[in-house]
């Protein structure tokens, strides 16, 4: 990828000096991932263009030693857009070949690193995760005006639509120190991704080079979060850091804004799960199956009921269920806890004699994931073999997808969701498999009720019917 | 003393400390077979004599115990073993493998042993300690026969006994292991005399009428009978079949195991009180003609008849209803229960009959199980398992199977000379059919979840991983199409060896090179199409999808991907395409060819933007946008900066190769890109008719299959379907090789993705190092710019690239095809969903494998 540096201050010539690098003849520096190369496109004393070319080796990055880049599905293949973009290898490239610029030192011309001149960057390309609205976002309040030029993904199908790649142009009065530091920050954050591990190192660097500039930028929150890879802990403390300098309040009235959102969003599914809990504890349950328990929510409330005393989670997919361990923080457990709760991978598609002789099986939001033509072969797996006492099992209801604002016309709530049922259609489905299996059925409404429409959940809980005397 | 000792069996030593038992077991056992409890107690603390160990020591011993007992082993358990409680966990571990026990009883003189033990150094027992434990032995001695040592129990008083004492192993009963056949193993007869005389004619045996009336057989050459059993009841001859039967046995030309029915007569004839139904009143009723003495010699033969043997090295076990993996060559009551009768559930069904556990479903074992008992339409193989009653009582057949050819031979019944309670020759109507998919419905988590070990007849055993399952599950799971369509999956392929030619990775060189190696002379190149891989069921008829696949919905078939998913998410496309398909089998007038009601054909479907749209998307398009502007860019900055005088050329002729590479990358990916609105826009390339109704094509060679799909293609209406180019060559000669490389040439110039070369035969087996690789691909220039990247062909890249290792994918390859072809032939052969569905599911295992996905 190329960045070009111009400027027009007289003698524009004097760029080399603050850059370290000579007008006249072209310098390659060695990187780990490639080449450097700086050159003057132009050099005149009323405008001097610089320009750094960086060559990112393809090969040299799929075949790199384990362990030297961040575990990445772009650095792992050949097609990659990594050697053309503007990214973090840049960011590198610009510490590495314009350290003293980027700090701002020069011995030759110590009063012109002082000074605001006039400056033109152009990037070739950027790519820009959040297009063309956060570019601006992060560049304007810096001062710069922003030229940017979107490129199609495929000139010959433009029906696949624009890519994320920009040609960036900003332009700006100020020290070179300042735009190369702005640039060197910002381009990782519009890419939204790096080629190293980030850890708690990387919120020193935002910081260094956030100094001056960062504290007051509106976009501060999304910067950090980005900069550090969306892990939530580093941009907790790089904000906390970056606020305890600067203004505290602010603090505290965000975190109170952010939970708000956050209640509204789960609202649903926490009383989705609160009610399948009081359903499981309403049916004398002692030993209860979650099945397509996911990344564990229902468990944690199981596991708080004194009531339940075996509780297994089972998940056909391997990474929800470390997630789930985690999430509970088995490992962590004391042992009378551990001993209560029980996690494998299984799938309802399958027998399996693990589910056999529990009181209760909950399935959440788990059916309209399983094709139509699969339902017959999970009928039998649950109802006729796994064949709990009760079982609590709840779907969407469509009738009331009309509420939900974002939410297209003909969509389902969720990508992967196979189907979505009507009250009628739920309730005859259940109706059906409690005849078949010898089971009584029951349904209730989960959630805030609409007119005409109903509940956004529905829950239906199945008795088995011969289950009568065990539990009395 | 003479010691007899079934081998295996568990042996326990039992006396005080000192009475001689370490000695002895040295002297008679092998060191590997002894389990010693001082030895297990200086194992867990350093010290043999620690009292204080005894715990933890016992655990040991115990643990190692039972897994020698898993396998099979003889086993001596060297301890003191006075006390009742330290015999009776052994004991049970011995029934629990149903094992036999032998206890060896050292009761010495107390004073011997006492001052044995002062003898040795690393003894300091108190003397009460001995004394203790001889009267504990003393105790002991009153109870072994009851504990169950009433078949072995010797008991030695004397030192000069203990050294006298002899000693012999002795093979169970079952173990006839050194009996190597070849053998005819015959089903259930039930008093069907004439047809047991014309079946062993029929094997070759002479059959001759002495001038007594008895009947003399004499087997062909060195081939020996094996009667699975029920020689009586229900049939009309019971008396001359178990005088046939007798007298082969007695000239050793024929081995019997005994059925329930014949059990349950000897009981009958013994005078105890048994319910005559079942057709034992018939066979009571003939016997009723013989003599007395005949009666005492058929209940004397019943009687002697041993549960089950193993025969031939373990390669083969015979018993009447079957014999389990870890039941096989042991000895208990257990053991000849579920020889005789099965394992049943308890429940009884509609007919009345106990409802039969599957136990072949679940066999795991390496030896090859023959049984009857239960009569089937036809004798089918299940997990190297066969059940050959075929009912011949019932109005169905006699059979045979010939060991170790597998080879079946049957004559039919004359008559029904008695009506079954349950129907058992109606399998292939509809209603049975319906039935069969009910029970099929259901697929076991065991059957596919953890390390699996899959028998496939091309490639021996196929090792499946645990942590591939795990992948597979969800796979299978959340985005396959109903496991019953899958019934195959298309193997991976692995590319030629990387060719050293000049600005290329591979060519067809290194293909002919391969093959000829491999001692194969004739090879077939076929186009390689860039579309997606798309294996077709077609149907004849909506019926034929939902009798033949069990499947519920109003369907011709399906389309799915190479790793089980469905290909298109709009029904609507998928159904024109597989009825635009079904007219071109109905023109090629292929059902009646094939007679078979439904077709699998593994086929390329394209454009590959169908499928790869997202891919397209996310990766193909951004890097050539990406990089032809950037390129771009920096070659315009180069040159001005030239035009200034300032030396660039190092890196500027660089970067416009560069831009280049690029251009052709992007070419090379839109050409495998056009829009779809219908199904006129799709080509769908078939390549091998992998299988119709009964029958697989692996025996028929690539011309073959090409010239039969090539037909096809011509008898369609639409474009659909699209022929393939395809040519043959010698790769011992030199212009053949070069016409088809040259043909290599052509192709990859206007674009295509390059070729696949097989071998002319399906399947080719290799001298020495097994499968061959059923096909490699050998890639264009300009299409591996999608692989390996737009610029993959400058030098400094491609001389980095060369460097790649096949033998994984080429592993890879060979195992998914073994199980592919596993699949299909157990789909055809009706044989259970689950094992059907094993296969297809350790390909998709096995495609998780970590293997560099540019090959």
């Amino acid at each position: 990828m190329l960045l070009t540096i111009s400027t027009t201050y007289s003698p524009a010539t004097d760029l080399g000096y603050l850059l370290h690098k000579h007008p006249a003849r072209m310098q390659s520096f060695e990187l780990t991932f490639g080449q450097a190369h700086v050159f003057y496109p132009e050099a005149r004393p009323e405008k001097c263009t610089a320009a750094l070319l960086l060559d990112v080796d393809p090969v040299g990055l799929v075949r790199r030693p384990h362990g030297q880049f961040a575990e990445n599905f772009a650095l792992a293949q050949y097609v990659s857009d990594r050697p053309y973009v503007a990214s973090s290898f840049l960011s590198v490239a610009i510490a590495r070949v314009f350290g003293s610029a980027l700090s701002g030192k020069c011995k030759d011309r110590p009063q012109l690193v002082e000074t605001a001149i006039p400056l033109k960057a152009q990037v070739s390309i950027l790519p820009c995760r959040g297009g063309e609205k956060l570019l601006r976002r992060l560049f304007d309040p810096l001062g710069y005006t922003v030229t940017a030029g979107q490129h199609a993904l495929d000139r010959q199908f433009p029906d696949w639509g624009q890519s994320r790649y920009f040609t960036v142009t900003l332009e700006n009065t100020c020290r070179l120190s300042e735009l190369l530091t702005h640039l060197y920050v910002l381009m990782p954050v519009l890419d939204d991704e790096k080629h190293y591990w980030v850890g708690e190192a990387e919120i020193e660097k935002l910081l260094k080079h956030g100094n001056e500039w960062l504290a007051e930028h509106p976009e501060q929150e999304s910067i950090a979060r980005r900069y550090l890879k969306h892990q939530r802990h580093l941009t907790r403390e790089a904000l906390a850091q970056l606020r305890e300098e600067d203004v505290q309040e602010t603090g505290e009235a965000t975190q109170a804004q952010e939970e708000a959102a956050v209640e509204e969003r789960i609202g649903l599914n926490e009383i989705r799960l609160a009610t399948v809990t009081e359903a499981l504890k309403q049916s004398g349950a002692k030993r209860v199956l979650d099945l397509g328990c996911g990344e564990g929510k229902l468990l944690r409330k199981l596991l708080a009921e004194k009531q339940f005393e075996e509780i297994v989670g089972m998940d056909v997919s391997h990474r929800a269920l470390k997630i789930a361990q985690e999430r509970l923080h088995y490992d962590r457990l004391p042992e009378k806890q551990k001993e209560r709760i029980r996690l494998f991978q299984g799938s309802l598609g399958y027998r399996d004699k693990r589910l056999t002789g529990y009181d209760a099986a909950a399935v959440v939001e788990v059916i309209e994931h399983l094709d139509v033509s699969r339902l017959a072969a999970f009928e039998r797996v649950l109802f006729e073999f796994a064949s709990p006492r009760t079982v609590v099992l709840t779907t969407p209801n469509i009738e009331y997808n009309v509420k939900f604002e974002n939410l297209q016309a003909g969509n389902f709530r969720h990508k992967d969701h196979r189907f979505e049922w009507t009250r009628d259609e739920f309730q005859s489905w259940a109706s059906g498999v409690a005849k078949r299996f010898g089971y009584a059925v029951v349904f209730h409404p989960i959630g805030p009720e609409a007119e005409d429409v109903g509940f956004p959940t529905q829950m239906a809980v199945f008795t088995r019917e011969d289950s009568a005397e065990e539990i009395t | 003393m003479f010691i007899r000792i079934p081998e295996p069996s568990l042996i326990l030593l039992i006396g005080p400390s000192g009475s001689g038992k370490s000695t002895f077991a040295h002297k008679h056992f092998k060191p590997t077979e002894i389990l010693s409890s001082d030895f297990c107690r200086g194992l867990v603390s350093d010290d043999e004599t620690n009292q204080a160990a005894t715990n933890d020591a016992f655990e040991v011993l115990h643990f190692i115990a039972a897994k020698r007992l898993a396998a099979g082993k003889l086993t001596v358990i060297d301890a003191t073993n006075v006390q009742v409680e330290a015999r009776k966990p052994l004991i049970a571990l011995a029934r629990e493998h149903h094992y036999l026990t032998v206890a060896i009883v050292f009761n010495m003189p107390p004073k011997l042993c006492q001052e044995r033990n002062e003898a040795r150094p690393d003894r300091n027992f108190k003397p009460h300690v001995v004394r203790q434990q001889n009267q504990q032995l003393r105790r002991s001695l009153r109870t072994l026969k009851r504990e169950g040592f009433r078949n072995f129990l010797y008991v030695m008083s004397t030192p000069e006994a203990v050294d006298a004492a002899r000693m012999e192993r002795q093979p169970l009963w079952t173990n006839r292991t050194d009996e190597h056949g070849p053998f005819d193993i015959i089903g259930d007869i039930h008093g069907c005399f004439d047809e047991l005389v014309e079946l062993l004619k029929e094997l070759g045996y002479g059959i001759s009428t002495q001038p007594d009336g008895e009947t003399v057989v004499e087997p062909p050459q060195g081939r020996k009978a094996v009667f699975v059993g029920d020689f009586v009841d229900r049939g009309p001859k019971v008396a001359e079949v178990l005088r046939l039967v007798m007298q082969m046995q007695k000239a050793d030309a024929a081995i019997c195991v005994p059925g329930n029915h014949d059990v349950k007569l000897v009981r009958a004839l013994r005078g105890r009180k048994v319910n005559p139904t079942h057709g034992l009143a018939e066979s009571l009723a003939q016997l009723e003609e013989e003599s007395t003495e005949f009666k005492t010699q058929v209940s004397e033969f019943l009687d002697s008849l041993v549960s089950h043997y193993v025969l031939d090295n373990g390669n083969l076990v015979v018993a009447h209803a079957g014999m389990k993996a870890e039941l096989q060559g042991r000895a208990s009551g257990r053991v000849r229960e579920f020889a005789l009768y099965g394992e049943t559930t308890g429940e009884i069904d509609e007919f009345g009959l106990p409802i039969r556990l599957n136990w072949t479903d679940e066999y795991r074992g390496t030896a090859m199980v023959v049984y009857g008992h239960t009569p089937v339409a036809e004798a089918q193989w299940i997990n190297r398992t066969i059940n050959i009653d075929t009912g011949c009582v019932f109005g169905g057949k006699l059979t045979a199977l010939r060991y170790p050819e597998k080879e079946l031979v049957s004559v039919p019944a004359h008559q029904t000379y008695y009506q079954p309670i349950k129907p058992f020759l109606d399998e292939t109507d509809e209603r049975s059919a319906a039935k069969i998919h009910a029970y099929d419905d259901i697929l076991n988590i065991d059957d596919v979840l953890g390390k699996r070990v899959i028998s496939t007849r091309l490639h021996h055993n196929v090792t499946i991983r645990e942590e591939n399952t795990i992948n597979a599950l969800e796979v299978m799971s959340r985005f396959a199409v109903n496991p019953k369509w899958l019934i195959y999956l298309p193997p991976t392929m692995s590319p030629t060896e990387t060719t050293n030619s000049p600005g290329l990775l591979e060519h067809p060189t290194e293909a002919f090179t391969y093959y000829r190696k491999q001692g194969v002379s004739d090879v077939v190149w076929e186009e390689k199409h860039m579309g997606s891989r798309a294996v077709l069921i077609v149907c004849r008829d909506p019926e034929t999808a939902k009798k033949r696949f069990g499947v519920a919905e109003d369907t011709l078939g399906i389309c799915y991907t190479r790793t089980g998913r469905r290909f298109f998410e709009d029904t609507t496309i998928e159904a024109e395409l597989l009825g635009q398909v079904k007219a071109a089998m109905d023109t090629a007038n292929y059902w009646e060819t094939f007679d078979t009601d439904w077709i699998c054909l593994d086929c390329e479907l394209m454009p590959w933007s169908v499928k790869a749209q997202e891919l397209l998307r996310q990766q193909y398009a951004p890097v050539g946008a990406s990089a032809r502007v950037a390129l771009g860019e920096a070659v315009a900055a180069l040159e001005t900066a030239a035009e200034h005088g300032i030396d660039v050329n190092p890196i500027l002729e660089d970067y416009r190769q560069r831009v280049e590479a690029v251009t052709e990358y992007v070419k090379a990916y839109q050409q495998y890109c056009w829009r779809v609105h219908s199904i006129a826009d799709l080509k769908l390339a078939p390549f091998h008719l992998l299988a119709t109704e009964g029958a697989v094509y692996f025996d028929k060679d690539h011309l073959w299959h090409m010239e039969t799909l090539t037909k096809l293609c011509q008898n369609s209406e639409g474009n659909l379907l699209f022929a393939t180019a395809y040519g043959t060559v010698d790769v011992t000669d030199d212009t053949s090789q070069a016409e088809a490389i040259h043909r290599w040439g052509e192709l990859t110039a206007q674009g295509g993705e390059g070729m696949v070369i097989k071998p002319l035969d399906f399947i080719v087996q290799g001298d020495q190092r097994g499968l061959v690789q059923p096909a490699v691909k050998c890639r264009g220039r300009e299409y591996l710019r999608i692989i390996y990247g737009p610029e993959y062909t400058l030098p400094r890249n491609l001389e980095r690239l060369r460097a790649r290792g096949l033998s994984h994918k080429r592993s890879l390859a060979l195992r998914e095809f073994a199980l592919g072809v596993e699949a299909l032939e157990r789909f055809v052969h009706r044989e259970p969903l689950s094992h059907v569905h094993e296969c297809v599911f350790g390909i998709l295992s096995l495609e998780s494998e970590a293997v560099d996905p540019r090959l």
